[in-house]
């Protein structure tokens, strides 16, 4: 399958830290380049070759399963030779530091490193120190910039637009990378984002981003076209920011009640992994008419795809 | 030593209220013989050659009160001989080390070999404090009254707050019945835990826990409360948010005590972390701009007593990090006058009342006789030439670290000569 690529355009940086850096241009030609991906992945041979050649190093430090099987596959689709590195059995373990790894597979001449890691940050420090592209696969709660574009690319495809849309992302904010990421993206492109958040979990001055914020979800989710529940990060709570998951669900869990209120034909969705009974409904998470969580892990693939082929080439 | 004539020099001495142009005479036996307008020309005997100084500055050596040694424990950060060095170049010549080293400075044993090991190594007045508990784990007081008569001159947890509010009363009652002075670093532990810079959009943008200001004010009201029952020698190592230069300001009317500021919280702000700058990792942390400020004005105003570098070396492998796993801290012994000078240059305070927080102003608190330009006294003294630009380079610092807050930035004001006891250590 051929794919036409759009040769006028260029992206204007050399990594991929976070949507903060990026253009609205670099954000449309990103969006609009996995679109042939969406189709080559539905097709029967699913492999081309123009990453053919290249190396690809997924460095996780966290653990992840669909962001990690997600860049393992779009690397090998294109053609890429893809490592993925288990970090828990590294040198880190035995004290290497960040700066260290990263030279040692520096040396190795690497294309692509793909790196998430529990330190927001952690990605720009690499990007200093090595020679080839490094794309953010999550980095602490600063930035995941794929889940973002993923997003984008979900609901360009189902609403056929972003700008004007009203979009309520709702839950752990205060921990959420992909939060901030949606929020930079979102508001790029002219949607009004509502935040919906207990005030323990709301991030200070997260306003002066130009979003609104809500503690009352159903205030929040008001006319809203799109629903977005963010996972409870329990693994990076330290201390009593909520008295119980059950008083948690009453209040921000994602319930038809709450949903009501947002408009009739709202979507809802969720970055994975869900805590369902927590933040979001069971039968709300699985229904097909409003749920379109399967369809952002089908598209997280292109995205991927294409920022692999944008940020290599 | 030779006798030694300066004159034609602009001194500023706030302790004797001393600014004027002059001249300085130091004695064979390195103390100050005369000073002042009196000392030119006319007066001074044909057959000596007076240096004459042009116009520059001569000021009392400046007391850094808050400077980290990594001796014992640390010493590839930084030595007695090392930091004396960095020390110098800057104009210091007394400092007091925080007892954070390997081990604490917690007994009368260690002491011994810090008093040993700083008049062999270091050529400038080093004053060692101890800490406020044994291990600064916050938990038992030190031997106060024992430490202070093997010479040690104040007490702090250094990094460390007391969090303990019944322990901190009874540091307060013993402090004051051995006239021993207290510093506190003013953090709250719990709403400060994992945090790494100041609240607000800066944190949230770069997705890094944060230290609101909130947990500055918390300790300092505490600890303002019971200093009003217990009237000991109570000190504020730093502060770093507006609202607590507005309470101190309100609490001074009413109760005694002190309370310094870092060199880095008067002249940067959040901002200036740009991308994870490990370097500008500070404690307490750099705020917003509004807060820096309010320092600058709390210092014009003399609600803030002190100025300090807040000297915590920290070796390139501490630093080259994620923001996270990063060391706290900035060197910063070297730049701590001529930085101090660009509050002066910019209109902000006037330099005699920055002279005053850099060296009379410490020695009062401390009680010791440095800081002043008294005839009979040590010449302590540094020779500044005001005007002088130069640029702040890494390769260039004398500390064995190299962690500057401020690498390339444009200062005015350099110090050309520190002399001790008369002699002439330092040179450009």
């Amino acid at each position: 399958m051929a794919i036409k690529t759009n040769k006028a355009i260029k992206i204007s940086k050399k990594h991929l830290l976070g949507i903060q850096d990026l253009s609205v241009n670099d954000i449309n030609y990103i969006l609009d380049e996995s679109e042939a991906f969406i189709k080559l992945n539905q097709s029967k041979n699913k492999k081309i070759d123009v990453l053919r050649g290249k190396t690809q190093i997924n460095l996780f430090f966290e653990p992840s399963t669909r962001t990690q099987s997600s860049f393992e596959l779009a690397g090998k689709r294109l053609g890429a030779d893809v490592m993925s590195m288990n970090m828990g059995n590294s040198a880190i373990k035995k004290g290497e530091t960040l700066i260290d790894t990263a030279m040692t597979l520096n040396a190795m001449h690497p294309d692509i490193i793909v790196i998430r890691h529990q330190d927001s940050g952690a990605c720009n420090l690499l990007s200093q120190k090595v020679n080839c592209v490094v794309l953010n696969a999550g980095d602490g709660r600063r930035e995941h910039p794929t889940q973002a574009l993923l997003d984008a690319l979900t609901i360009r495809n189902r609403k056929k637009k972003i700008q004007g849309l009203k979009i309520a992302i709702c839950g752990d904010i205060l921990h959420s990378r992909v939060a901030r990421s949606n929020i930079y993206l979102l508001t790029m492109l002219g949607a009004e984002v509502n935040i919906v958040a207990p005030s323990n979990l709301m991030p200070k001055e997260i306003e002066k981003f130009g979003v609104n914020t809500f503690t009352d979800m159903k205030k929040g989710l008001k006319d809203c076209d799109i629903v977005m529940m963010l996972r409870l990060q329990n693994e990076r709570m330290t201390s009593s920011y909520l008295s119980s998951n059950r008083e948690y669900y009453e209040y921000y869990g994602l319930t038809p009640d709450k949903l009501d209120h947002a408009k009739s034909d709202a979507l809802i969705m969720h970055p994975g992994p869900m805590n369902r009974g927590i933040e979001i409904d069971t039968r709300l998470a699985d229904d097909i008419n409003k749920s379109v969580i399967k369809e952002q892990v089908e598209l997280g693939v292109a995205v991927r795809m294409a920022c692999l082929k944008i940020f290599c080439e | 030593m030779k006798k030694q004539y300066f004159i034609n020099a602009n001194i500023i001495d706030p302790h004797n209220s001393i600014n004027e142009n002059g001249g300085l005479i130091i004695g064979e036996g390195g103390k100050i013989e005369a000073i002042g307008k009196k000392v030119n020309t006319n007066n001074l005997p044909t057959r000596e050659k007076p240096t004459d100084l042009k116009g520059k500055y001569i000021f009392p050596g400046i007391v850094d009160m808050r400077v980290f040694v990594g001796e014992p424990g640390y010493e590839y950060k930084e030595n007695f001989r090392t930091l004396s060095n960095a020390a110098l170049s800057g104009g210091v010549t007394s400092v007091v080390t925080m007892p954070n080293t390997d081990p604490i400075i917690d007994n009368v044993s260690i002491v011994d070999f810090l008093k040993r090991r700083g008049r062999d190594k270091s050529k400038i007045n080093i004053f060692p404090c101890a800490s406020l508990t044994q291990n600064t784990d916050g938990t038992n007081m030190t031997e106060f009254g024992l430490l202070a008569k093997k010479g040690i001159i104040a007490f702090t947890d250094g990094v460390k707050t007391i969090q303990n509010t019944r322990l901190m009363s009874r540091i307060m009652n013993s402090a004051k019945d051995l006239g021993c002075l207290v510093m506190q670093h003013a953090e709250d532990y719990d709403l400060a835990k994992n945090g790494m810079i100041n609240s607000g959009i800066i944190a949230t943008k770069l997705g890094l826990s944060s230290i609101p200001d909130i947990a500055e004010r918390i300790i300092i009201e505490r600890d303002l409360t019971l200093l009003e029952k217990t009237k000991c020698r109570y000190h504020i190592s730093q502060l770093s948010a507006g609202k607590s230069v507005d309470i101190i300001k309100e609490r001074k009317q009413n109760v005694k005590f002190t309370c310094g500021v870092s060199i880095n919280n008067l002249s940067l702000n959040e901002n200036d972390i740009g991308d994870f700058r490990t370097f500008l990792k500070l404690s307490p942390p750099l705020r917003r701009e509004e807060d820096r400020e309010a320092l600058v004005q709390g210092l014009k105003d003399k609600t803030i007593d002190v100025i300090v570098s807040d000297h915590k070396p920290e070796d390139e492998e501490s630093k080259r990090l994620t923001f996270a796993q990063a060391a706290t801290g900035a060197s910063g012994i070297e730049t701590l006058l001529s930085l101090s000078l660009e509050l002066f240059h910019n209109g902000s305070v006037k330099l005699e009342t920055i002279i005053q927080a850099l060296t009379s102003n410490p020695a009062k608190i401390l009680n010791i006789n440095k800081g002043n330009l008294s005839i009979g006294n040590d010449a302590d003294f540094c020779i500044v030439d005001i005007n002088k630009p130069w640029i702040v380079k890494k390769e260039n610092l004398i500390s064995k670290s190299k962690n500057t807050s401020i690498e390339d930035k444009k200062l005015q004001g350099k110090v050309t000569n520190t002399f001790v006891k008369g002699m002439e250590l330092f040179k450009i």
